[in-house]
Order: C-alpha cells, then structure tokens, then sequence
C-alpha cells in the first residue's frame, strides 16, 4: 500500500490530494479550538467566574463558589390558583408540592460571620407531584448591581480585597462605577433598602425578569418576591454572634412554621425586562400566587439541599426566560460551581448539625 | 474488476444523518460548557434531546450493522491497518451508546430534570448522587473529546481512501450501486 501511496504523490496534484485529505480534519479540528476558546484564553467562560471567586473569596474546596454560607430548609408550596390566568405551570393550581430550600449569605465565604447589612437569599427547588419541577434564588435586594455576565465579572474584581489591608481598593471600585451609572443607581437602591431582623421576616426578590405563559400562550413579563408573613422587626446591633442570623432562623423554625407569599408583579408596558438593575415602577398589578411553607432546618451537612444547585433556568413548562442575559450566565456559572464543589472532598458548613439538634454529633 | 460493493440506502441514511447530529452535537456541547451569553440555556435545551435521539439512533445502527453485509475492505490494506479500522468502528459504535447515556446518567446523579421538550423529562437513571454526577460529568466531556479525535481520524482515513488510494471504500459510503446495476440484480 506504501507503494501505491508514493505512486499517487508522483502523480500530477498528487500532493495537493494529499493536502485536501488533511485540511479537512484539520480545519474541523482548528473550528473545535476556536469554539472552546483555547485560542482566546481570555474570553469570558464559566472557568473565569471560578477563577473570580477564588481570587476575590480565596479556595474554599467542595463549597459553594457563591452564597457560600447557608441552611437547608424543608417545607412545602401551595398555589392559589391566583396565577393560572398567567401561567400554565401545574405548581400554580391549588396544590401542595414539596420544596427543598437553602437561605445564604451572598458571597463565596463559606464562614464569613453575620451581619445585618449582607445580602441573604433564599432558593427554593419547588417539587410538584406529576412534574413542572421550578428552582430560583432569590435575594433580599431590591435590584441586581450589573446588566450583564461581563459586568458582574468586572464588579466582583473589582470588589477584591486588597491584600494588605483586607478591604475593598476604593480606586478599583470607583473606576468601575465611572463606567456604570447603572451599577451606582443600583447600588443606592441597596443600600437604601430597609434592614429586617433575620431571614424569617425578610422579603427576597428575583430580580430578573422571567415569562409566564398560559394554556392559551399568551406571554407576560413578571417579577416576583417571597413576601413574608412574620412581622418585620429591626436588625440586631453589634455582639449578636458570628452565627447569629442562621440561629435566630433555625429557633424561629423550632417555635413553628414560617411563611411567605409568592407575589408576582405584572411588567407593564416599556419596563425593562433586559436590564435587572432598573426597578420596575410602583403600582404595578400584583398577584398572590401561593405560600410557601418552610417547617424544618436542617444543617448542610448530611442535608437535602447541599446536592442541589438552585439552577435558575431549571422552570416548568409555563414559565420560560426573558430577555434577561443574567440567568442563562447563571445557570452557566452553577453548573460549574456544582461539578467543581461535587468532586471535591466533603465539608463541614459553619452551621453544623450541632446548630439546629444540640448533643446530636 | 470487480463493482464496487456498496453499504445499503438504509445503512448510508444512519450514516450521513449521524454525522451531521454528532458534529452538531460535539460543536454544541463545546460552545454550551464555556458560555456565560444569553445563547446557553437554547444550547442546552438542543444538546439533551439531540443526545437522546443519537442514542436511539447508535441502537437502530447498531442492530443494522450487525443484520447487513458490510462491504469489504480492499485486499490490498495492510493487517495492521485492518486492524486499525476495525478498532475504530467498535470505539465510534461504543462512544455513539456511551455519551448519551453518560450525560443521561451525570444529570440523573445531579438531580437535574433531564427535560427533553417543554413538559417532558425523562425519568432518571440514577440515584441522587453529587459525587457520581462529577465524576460522569467529567466523563462525559473527556469521552466527547475522544469522540472527536476518533470522528477526525476516521474522517483522514476516508479521505486517504477517497482521494489518494482511490479504491471502493468511500464510494461504499458515498453513492449507492449504478442504475443499471440495479437493475441487473433485480432481475
């Protein structure tokens, strides 16, 4: 065959075959490396948030990259039938469907003490019987800071702790302000936000715009809130303990069950459904789709909720995306963070089974 | 001279339509692991039923291959390239059954709903397992990347037949038997 082979060179465009025969693999092969970004290293992935996060929260191996510090919680949602004009989603009609939840500190340090002005969050993987499973995090702001992957990217760098003073390089952060108006409006709202006392009477937000759609595919642009039905109270002053939101949440849940009202608001005509640093105006239709029940807590260790990720995108037939770009890049960041945290050695979270069951190792 | 012996209409269909689904299918799952833009959710929700349908597909294929006569190499391949070929064919059958099923699997151990299409989830195939689903999900992309690698391999090695040996190996493939022809062994 070597023979034929060597005959068929010496022939008249021999080696021009001979070049197709590799160029065609070989083209594949270069279209590959441009589609994977191993000829752009610095092309924003998945793998740069995870490098973000370490840089900016250091290594915390097989914990969460983001909202580190958390509690699983159990309880169940019951829809009012309120929301299926909207949404075809079974989960709507007046059913009980079990839910895992986790509430967090935002942030990618798994033992970061509490305080009363850091974000908390709450996600919720909503389990009706027959299918339509529907995961969110949501968080006890009123907007989200940045527009988009890149931004959030940049903001979280810029974030960094410097490393001899432990804080924040303000020169950092202003530079990337000058270029974010957005982000400086954004983080106004933040900070006027009103303080509640813990997790339990505190109201957590989406943020991002979602679509409901009904049997009749009719399309609505929402936003939604967990509304709780514990009263608000002030935040507690200084000395209340390094754990100190996680056990106030954990003897709230042994007195008896918490509850908050899922309120969708209705986007109306012109709000912004691409950008979640922009609010959407007051006065906007609202409808109590359900309430969410959460009677248990449970620590992360051993718990129903450290093998999930609160996906995002992970919604039921009658509830898709928006134009929103923020949850596709977090659906795309979990997955990594859930494939990296899941293959590496088991950790103990800061609030142990010891927390919620004293004497119980 | 003897004819070109051809792989059956039914048998090149698989062929062809496959090709395209796994080079699809490979492309997808490399843009969808490194994207953070609007576009991942829609490659996600292409790359689990394509997945699922090569499955069907690899099974279909692989009961056809094992019913045909396949055409024969010619007589002039070296025992070592024979061998080579050979090989080949069992990784490509083997990694046509394996990925979807390793993705299928990874999902399942992850707790994620293996949605198909709005409304429709497959049922997993494993338990809730966060340590497996790691380990099938770096699988599952390391078995892809040898996908790719034996599909470019594989692709040299038609070329080399088609375009400097000239024999009947990519004609086999590419076109079915003459008109005339047929209608000899029709009649």
């Amino acid at each position: 065959m070597m023979s034929l082979i060597r005959e068929r060179l010496a022939e008249k465009g021999g080696w021009l075959r001979a070049a197709a025969m590799c160029a065609a693999p070989g083209l594949l092969a270069l279209a590959f490396a441009l589609a994977a970004g191993w000829l752009t290293p610095g092309r924003l992935t998945s793998g740069t948030f995870m490098r973000t996060f370490r840089m900016v929260d250091g290594p915390h191996p097989g914990f969460r990259r983001n909202h580190a510090k958390g509690l699983c919680v159990t309880g169940w949602f019951e829809g009012s039938g309120n929301a299926t004009p909207l949404s075809r989603a079974p989960l709507f009609a007046m059913v009980r469907s079990p839910v895992v939840g986790r509430f967090a500190l935002a942030g990618g340090m798994p033992f970061q003490d509490d305080a009363p002005e850091k974000v908390r969050s709450l996600a919720l993987r909503i389990m009706p019987a027959h299918g339509g499973e529907w995961r969110m995090g949501i968080n006890d702001i009123p907007v989200f800071p940045v527009r988009n992957a890149k931004d959030f990217n940049d903001f979280l760098l810029a974030s960094r702790p410097d490393p001899q003073t432990h804080h924040p390089d303000p020169a950092r952060m202003g530079a990337f302000l000058a270029h974010h108006p957005e982000t400086q409006q954004a983080l106004a709202l933040l900070k006027a936000r009103p303080l509640t006392s813990g997790f339990a009477n505190d109201t957590y937000n989406s943020l991002d715009s979602f679509t409901f759609v009904n049997t009749g595919g009719t399309a609505t642009a929402v936003r939604w809130a967990m509304v709780p039905d514990q009263p608000a109270s002030l935040p507690a002053g200084q000395g209340a303990g390094r754990d100190y939101l996680f056990h106030d949440l954990i003897a709230a849940l042994a007195q008896g069950p918490l509850r908050w009202h899922l309120i969708v608001t209705v986007g109306g005509a012109g709000d912004a459904t691409a950008d979640p640093t922009v609010p959407w105006p007051a006065g906007r239709r609202q409808i109590d789709a359900g309430t969410l029940t959460l009677d248990r807590a449970e620590s992360e260790d051993g718990g129903p909720c450290k093998g999930i990720t609160y996906d995002p995108l992970i919604l039921p037939e009658g509830i898709a995306p928006s134009d929103d770009p923020i949850p596709a890049a977090r659906s795309a960041v979990y997955a990594r963070s859930f494939t990296l945290r899941s293959g590496e050695p088991d950790t103990t979270s800061a609030i142990g089974r010891a927390a919620i069951r004293p004497g119980e190792q | 001279m003897r004819p070109v012996e051809h792989f059956p209409l039914f048998a090149r269909i698989l062929h062809w339509l496959m090709a395209a689904m796994i080079l699809t299918m490979l492309f997808v799952g490399i843009v969808m692991v490194t994207t953070v833009g609007p576009a991942y959710h829609q490659l996600v929700d292409l790359h689990r039923p394509l997945g699922i349908c090569i499955l069907a597909l690899a099974l279909v294929r692989l009961v056809n291959r094992l019913l045909i006569r396949v055409p024969p190499l010619p007589d002039t391949l070296p025992p070592a390239l024979r061998t080579a070929a050979r090989l080949s064919h069992i990784v490509l059958y083997a990694l046509m059954i394996a990925l979807p099923l390793v993705g299928w699997g990874m999902l399942s151990a992850g707790a994620y709903p293996v949605a198909m299409w709005p409304g429709f989830a497959l049922p997993p195939i494993l338990p809730h397992d966060p340590a497996l689903f790691a380990l099938l999900r770096h699988l599952h992309t390391w078995l892809a990347l040898i996908l790719f690698g034996v599909v470019l391999v594989h692709l040299a090695a038609a070329l080399m037949h088609g375009l400097l040996l000239r024999d009947d190996v990519l004609p086999s493939m590419t076109s079915g038997p003459p008109a005339d022809a047929r209608k000899k062994q029709d009649a």
